[in-house]
């Protein structure tokens, strides 16, 4: 095959790094008593993520992962685990996808919807094991983003709605949280959010 | 470096030595075909005889022979004489395609559909093959173009054109096929489909990019969609691509001289493939026509549960094998393959299909090189999934 021009990989060379050789995957077999599971997305979506956690005075110990997605997915969840083992809890609670696109030196715009869901398992797995503890969550909340400042509607705020499946369209949104009919400038970020959160937990 | 395996073929092929040299023999011709003088005609006769050549490859008078920039434009065109028509007040207003139709249709149709023209789809199979019953009930006297393709890009399924052309014609309207991906690998006659348009493109079988043909017959109502000079009889305007034109009709030439053992050795391939794949991997779906009365030959196209079509093409391409997938992730929209969620497939297994596609300069070896590869691959993502498949 005779040409003059060679392309870079179509990733940096940390995230072909981290497909390639995905750190502490979460191995068939493996002796792995997780404190708390988080598992996020869904298989029709193309990307689901399982983060298991072990919880040492206060700080992850061990973590595992397993991924069904693309290049982005697997190596942003491998690059999470990396981060996030030895962080205290609240550390871990507060990583967000910026810190882990940075960490691999960056995703194609198109693909940064595939980072989120790694910190979101993680999260998950966090509130599971306080749960499963019996401890006060004070975690949950703090990491919101106020995306409607009229009503005061956060993201986790559409998340939990699309989650528990009370929200699938914009007008279901809008009925129950009243976003977006004042002043009307959020209606984008909005929208951005919300088909995140339907591509995230299924349509 | 390790062995390379280009199986990509449908979604472009590379030029045939035999089109290269062609072409080369010809770079003195650099004439505008346009011009009087007698390197313009020298110029213009090779343009002749290309046409002439991809007119016999579809069995079509050369006067319905236009070179377009490709089968994107041809179609485009197609859609563009109706919208017209349309506009000019014909009581025909509706145009009806199917759903498994390449992007250069499916999007133009969309297109008109936002700017408020009639159309509908007509919905295909299982195996992706058209419903020649719901086309029936679809097509009625207020429809002016029917469009079907002949073989599907993504799954392999040939579509029953002549049947779909029938039922087109018994309500008057006329009917177009996209062409191009069946040209080179199975016989496509015009007369024997019953087409009024048909579109192709060069580099499908071997011949050079930007370069396609649309055939119009004569009978058909035909309009200007690149408008200038008053090149192919004032229906497509600029100045023509001499060496790629000679390139396309290199190739046609090619194409009629191989097609049956063409096919024969691209079906071998790809059944070789698919029995091999079927034996080594658990949880494999085949996608798209079983036989090769129904399907292209050189195309394979399987659903591997559990893991993501995406990361499989990349670890393949490390191995340096290169295949195109269905999954969203690779094309940056949410949505995996329309063409496979039509004939019905789940949305995951629409997410983890890989599309193999063979083509002439594929050999044996490639598909052992292949089937030694793959298993332990699929294997690896599946370890990693979240869905365990044992």
């Amino acid at each position: 095959m005779a040409s003059s021009f060679m392309a870079q990989w179509v990733y940096t060379d940390v995230v072909k790094d981290h497909f390639m050789n995905p750190r502490n995957l979460w191995k068939e077999g493996e002796e792995f008593e997780a404190d708390g599971i988080g598992e996020v997305g869904s298989l029709a979506c193309g990307d689901q993520m399982r983060v298991g956690i072990k919880v040492r005075d206060g700080r992850i110990a061990d973590l595992r992962w397993l991924t069904y997605g693309c290049a982005s997915a697997i190596a942003s969840t491998s690059m999470m685990s990396e981060m996030a083992i030895g962080m205290t809890l609240e550390e871990a609670y507060h990583l967000t996808p910026q810190m882990i696109t940075e960490a691999l030196g960056g995703l194609p715009e198109h693909k940064f919807h595939c980072s989120v869901l790694g910190d979101k398992a993680l999260r998950a797995a966090i509130d599971d094991y306080l749960e499963k503890n019996g401890i006060e969550n004070r975690l949950k909340g703090t990491t919101a983003r106020m995306i409607c400042e009229c009503k005061g509607v956060t993201d986790h705020m559409i998340e939990e709605l699309v989650k528990s499946g009370k929200v699938h369209d914009f007008e279901g949104l809008q009925a129950l949280t009243g976003c977006c009919t004042v002043c009307g400038k959020c209606r984008d970020k909005i929208m951005e959010e919300l088909n995140e959160q339907l591509h995230i937990y299924g349509k | 470096m390790g062995r390379y395996v280009y199986l990509d073929n449908n979604g472009t092929t590379a030029m045939a030595a035999e089109v290269i040299d062609f072409i080369h023999q010809n770079d003195g011709l650099y004439g505008n075909a346009s011009s009087m003088h007698s390197l313009g005609r020298d110029a213009a006769a090779g343009i002749d005889w290309a046409r002439g050549m991809v007119a016999r490859l579809v069995d079509a008078p050369a006067e319905g022979i236009y070179f377009t920039s490709g089968a994107t434009e041809s179609n485009n065109t197609v859609f563009a004489i109706f919208r017209d028509l349309i506009d000019e007040g014909s009581c025909r207003d509706r145009i009806v395609l199917s759903t498994v139709e390449h992007p250069a249709s499916i999007e133009t149709a969309k297109y008109l559909i936002g700017k408020g023209y009639r159309v509908d789809f007509a919905p295909v199979d299982h195996e992706g093959r058209l419903d020649l019953a719901r086309l029936a009930e679809l097509v009625g006297d207020d429809v002016c173009l029917v469009s079907v393709m002949v073989g599907n890009n993504e799954s392999g399924t040939i579509q029953p054109v002549k049947e779909a052309a029938a039922i087109a014609h018994s309500h008057g309207a006329f009917f177009h096929t996209d062409a191009t991906q069946a040209i080179g690998k199975i016989p496509v006659s015009v007369k024997d489909i019953g087409a009024d348009y048909l579109s192709l493109s060069g580099h499908k079988f071997y011949g050079p990019k930007g370069i396609g043909v649309l055939y119009a017959s004569p009978s058909a109502p035909m309009g200007p969609y690149i408008h200038g000079g008053h090149q192919e009889k004032g229906m497509r305007a600029g100045t023509y691509n001499n060496q790629a034109i000679y390139g396309i009709g290199k190739a046609a030439e090619l194409a009629m001289a191989n097609l049956q053992d063409e096919h024969d050795r691209l079906w071998a391939m790809r059944e070789k493939l698919r029995k091999g794949i079927l034996e080594r991997i658990p949880d494999v779906i085949v996608n798209g026509a079983a036989d090769a009365e129904h399907c292209l030959p050189g195309t394979l196209n399987v659903s591997f549960s559990g893991a993501e079509g995406e990361s499989i093409l990349l670890y393949l391409d490390m191995e340096g094998i290169e295949v195109s997938t269905g999954s969203a992730c690779a094309t940056g929209s949410l949505e995996p393959s329309y063409v496979l969620l039509a004939a019905g497939l789940d949305v995951e297994l629409a997410h983890g299909s890989i599309r193999f596609s063979f083509g002439r300069y594929n050999t044996m070896e490639d598909v052992d090189y292949v089937l030694e590869k793959l298993p332990p691959i699929i294997e690896k993502i599946r370890d990693m999934s979240t869905r365990k498949v044992r």
